[in-house]
Formats: C-alpha cells, sequence, structure tokens
C-alpha cells in the first residue's frame, strides 16, 4: 500500500505546505502568460461579431469567469466530501482557501452579464433561471465563508461548512442545464465537449484566458493556504522552526 | 473504517434525498421557473390573466411597424404555430431585430394584443465575423435552393433559433 | 494581424466601450486586489504568530 502512504504523505500540512511555496510562482506565471495571450488574441486580433459588433468582447472574461465560479464550487464540494469522509486535516483548509476566489468569479460573472445583457438584451438583470442559479452560487459560497468564519473550533467549522458545500452542490449543474430545462433569457451554451458555435480564434482566446483564470485561482488559493495552515498547526514543531527561522 | 463507509454512505443519502426533493420542487414549480410563454401555451390558455407575465419567440419577419400615432411600435411575436401582435412604447434593445428572438413583458387585452412594458431581445449561442455569418447564410440558401429543387416544390421549415 | 484601425477605435469598442471597460477594469480590479489582501494577510498573520512564539518561549525560560 506505498500508493495510499504517497496520497496521505502528500495531504499532510506539513509536505504540502513547502510544495505549495514552490508551486505558486509557476501557477503565477503561467496565469500571467495565458491571460496575456488570451487577451491579445481575443481583444487585439478576433474579428468582430455578425450580431453584437464589438459588445461580444465580453466573452472573455464573463464565460471564463461563469466556468471558474463553477468549477471552484465542484472542487470546494470534492474536499469537503473528503474531509468529512476521511477526517483529514487538509481538506477543510483547501475548501476554505478556494471559497474568496470562487466568490470573487460569481460576482465577475454577474458583473460582466449584467455590463452585457444592458446593451445587448436591453436590461441588466432578469430572473430567468440562470442568472438566479448563479446569484444562488454567488450566497452559497458567502453562506460558506459566514458559517466557517461564526464557528470557532477550525474542525467543527469545517465539518459544518462542508456539509453546506455538499447540499449546495445541486445548484451548479442547475445552473449549467438552466438554459436546457426552461425557457430563459440567457442563450444556450456556445462551447461544450462536443461541439462549438464560436469563430475558432473566438474561441481559442476564450479557452486562453479560462486557462489563464484557472491558473491564478489555484496560486491564489495555494497562498491563502499557506497562511491557513501556519495559524491552525501553530504548535507543531515545523511550524515553530518555519517561524523562527526568518524565512517568511 | 466502519464508521468512515457508514459516515460516506449517510452523506451519500443525504445527497440524493435533498436531490430527490429539490428535483421535485423544481418540476412542481417549472412554470414559474420558465421565463416567458410561448405563443402556442397563450394560445391554449396557459398564462396568468390577471397580473403581468412574459412571452417569447421570435420576431416575425416583416411585423415591425411603426403605428399611426408615432410611438408605438407594433410586432409580432411568433413560434411559428401561434402569433402574437405585441404594442409596445419604449426604447429597443440593440439586438431587437425581425426573424430574431425577443421576450415581451406585459398583459394580454381583449382583443388578443399583448400590451408590452418592456421589451427584451434574446440572442442565439453564435459567435463569429460578419463574413463567416455571411457565407453560412450563402451556404444555407443555396443549400435551401437546392434542397427546394430536389424535392421539386417542398417547403424549408423555418428555422427555431430562440 | 491587428484587427484595429486605431486606439481611438479599440477604447470605443464600437460605441460598447463603457460596457466592455467596465468589465475588463472590475475584472482587473479585483484581480489584482485579490493576491495583495492574500499577501497582506499572510504578512500579519506569520508576524502575530512569531509574537506568540516569542511570548511563550519567554514564559518557558522563565
Amino acid at each position: 500500500m506505498t500508493d495510499r502512504f504517497n496520497l496521505y504523505h502528500y495531504a499532510s500540512p506539513a509536505t504540502f505546505y513547502p510544495l505549495a511555496g514552490r508551486l505558486i510562482p509557476w501557477f503565477a506565471a503561467l496565469a500571467a502568460i495565458f491571460g496575456l495571450i488570451g487577451l491579445y488574441i481575443g481583444m487585439l486580433v478576433a474579428p468582430t461579431d455578425f450580431q453584437q459588433g464589438e459588445g461580444y468582447r465580453i466573452i472573455f472574461i464573463h464565460v471564463p469567469a461563469s466556468w471558474m465560479s463553477m468549477f471552484i464550487y465542484l472542487v470546494m464540494a470534492f474536499w469537503a466530501a473528503i474531509g468529512l469522509a476521511f477526517n483529514t486535516r487538509l481538506s477543510g483548509m483547501m475548501a476554505r482557501a478556494l471559497a474568496p476566489t470562487g466568490a470573487l468569479m460569481a460576482f465577475l460573472s454577474l458583473w460582466t452579464g449584467a455590463l452585457w445583457g444592458k446593451p445587448m438584451w436591453g436590461t441588466w438583470w432578469v430572473w430567468d433561471a440562470r442568472l438566479t442559479s448563479e446569484l444562488i452560487l454567488l450566497f452559497l459560497y458567502i453562506g460558506y465563508m459566514a458559517l466557517v468564519a461564526a464557528i470557532d473550533d477550525p474542525r467543527r467549522g469545517d465539518k459544518a461548512g462542508g456539509l453546506l458545500l455538499l447540499v449546495g452542490v445541486v445548484n451548479v449543474p442547475i445552473i449549467y442545464f438552466s438554459v436546457k430545462w426552461w425557457n430563459t433569457l440567457h442563450q444556450g451554451s456556445s462551447v461544450n465537449l462536443a461541439k462549438s458555435s464560436m469563430a475558432e480564434v473566438m474561441l481559442w482566446a476564450m479557452l486562453l484566458v479560462a486557462l489563464s483564470f484557472w491558473m491564478y485561482s489555484i496560486a491564489v488559493a495555494f497562498a491563502r493556504v499557506r497562511t491557513l495552515i501556519l495559524e491552525r498547526e501553530r504548535n507543531a514543531d515545523w511550524v515553530k522552526a518555519e517561524l523562527a527561522g526568518d524565512r517568511p | 473504517m466502519k464508521s468512515r463507509h457508514k459516515k460516506l454512505a449517510l452523506i451519500a443519502g443525504a445527497i440524493a434525498v435533498f436531490g430527490i426533493i429539490v428535483g421535485l420542487v423544481l418540476n412542481a414549480l417549472n412554470s414559474n421557473i420558465a421565463l416567458f410563454k410561448s405563443p402556442t401555451e397563450v394560445a391554449a390558455g396557459h398564462y396568468p390573466k390577471d397580473q403581468l407575465f412574459r412571452i417569447g419567440g421570435l420576431v416575425k419577419e416583416g411585423s415591425i411597424q411603426r403605428q399611426a400615432d408615432g410611438v408605438t411600435i407594433r410586432f409580432i411575436v411568433t413560434d411559428t404555430e401561434h402569433d402574437i401582435p405585441v404594442d409596445y412604447v419604449g426604447i429597443l434593445p440593440d439586438l431587437f431585430k425581425e426573424g430574431k428572438g425577443a421576450v415581451a413583458q406585459g398583459r394580454l387585452q381583449p382583443d388578443g394584443t399583448f400590451k408590452a412594458q418592456e421589451v427584451l431581445a434574446k440572442h442565439d449561442e453564435n459567435y463569429m465575423p460578419p463574413e463567416a455569418a455571411k457565407a453560412l447564410n450563402d451556404a444555407h440558401a443555396r443549400g435551401v435552393q437546392k434542397q427546394a429543387e430536389q424535392e421539386a416544390a417542398a417547403t424549408a421549415q423555418p428555422k427555431k433559433t430562440y | 494581424m491587428i484587427y484595429w484601425n486605431s486606439f481611438s477605435d479599440f477604447l470605443a469598442m464600437g460605441g460598447y466601450g463603457l460596457y466592455v471597460w467596465g468589465s475588463f477594469g472590475v475584472t482587473a480590479l479585483i484581480m489584482a486586489s485579490e493576491p495583495l489582501l492574500v499577501a497582506r494577510r499572510r504578512k500579519a498573520t506569520i508576524a502575530r504568530l512569531k509574537r506568540q512564539l516569542r511570548a511563550e518561549s519567554r514564559t518557558t525560560d522563565a
């Protein structure tokens, strides 16, 4: 069972802390590179859209932010499930570290959506199934952060927060399929695994920005989880050594 | 180990039950989650009688006209089976066009017209440069023509893009 | 390769400048400030933990 041993080894905060520290600059660099190339193509090279003119360029932020808002939630729910099932220490911290970034992505999705909807649809907001379920996602993030912050015992906070995350996970497929299941003002998906209804250059720009947002989220979450680890494991010898040695 | 599995099963069970409940609730609310009624639903009488509601469909080709008073715009919303004439005074969104999707909020008048207070445009999920759209359109037109020739007098179904 | 004819065209975004730059501006603002806030929090936490550690070692020394 060496595999299993390794998994637990990397899931231990003491091992993960330096690993995350080494990986952060790489993820940050990838985020910058993908973001710059994606925005260069999307904002400077890509042609105009036949229906929406230059206004469609909001898609290069809107879709990546929306994808990440759903994806980060799924990752948090995954860590919550691991934490509740195996009682691992790192999982709760991972979920906490991801939450603010997920909330910001959900906010950006709604914000850019409003700025896009006003000129194209004629309204900033409409209570259709897609927009409403994305708003619920933002509330789930905020609710999770408030809940774990309100419980003093960190491990109990992780458990309560984990349950909320798992219960709320049904909202993610609702967001994704809302445009299929009900009639909405929001149009259907332009991109899925089978097909894309976007011109290739536009699609590439969007995918690159999405990749950039992904790398960015990992970098920020790793940075946050390192602080959480120090705080929680402050009585461990390795943390004391880390703090005593003047390395930040 | 055992308690771990038990916990796992419990959590999985809780999610499943919650999912089923949410599914049932959503199903029950289905008609309210839908943003708008189609002209066919309205024709069948499935709409709230004494309150605002939304209708949605395609703006019929060639149906947009300015009324004699100079401010009212009349157009027809269709789902190709039923038509609803809509009267609207106000600013139309940039993407409001004939042959494209639109959603209007208002009340159905006794004479069968729909008096709208708000008109929104619903666009599709296609993004491409104008040349590509034109090429696609031409190819589509050629295809339709060919098909028409082949099938003699076949009528091409209007594409449902909303 | 570049789609735009002039910088002012680029800024105007075909009349959608306010909406496009409003989206990109807020995104840039958020993605620039989030890492800064995380770094600041980290510094503050480390400083606090160090203080606690020193206080602890003093009490055990005495």
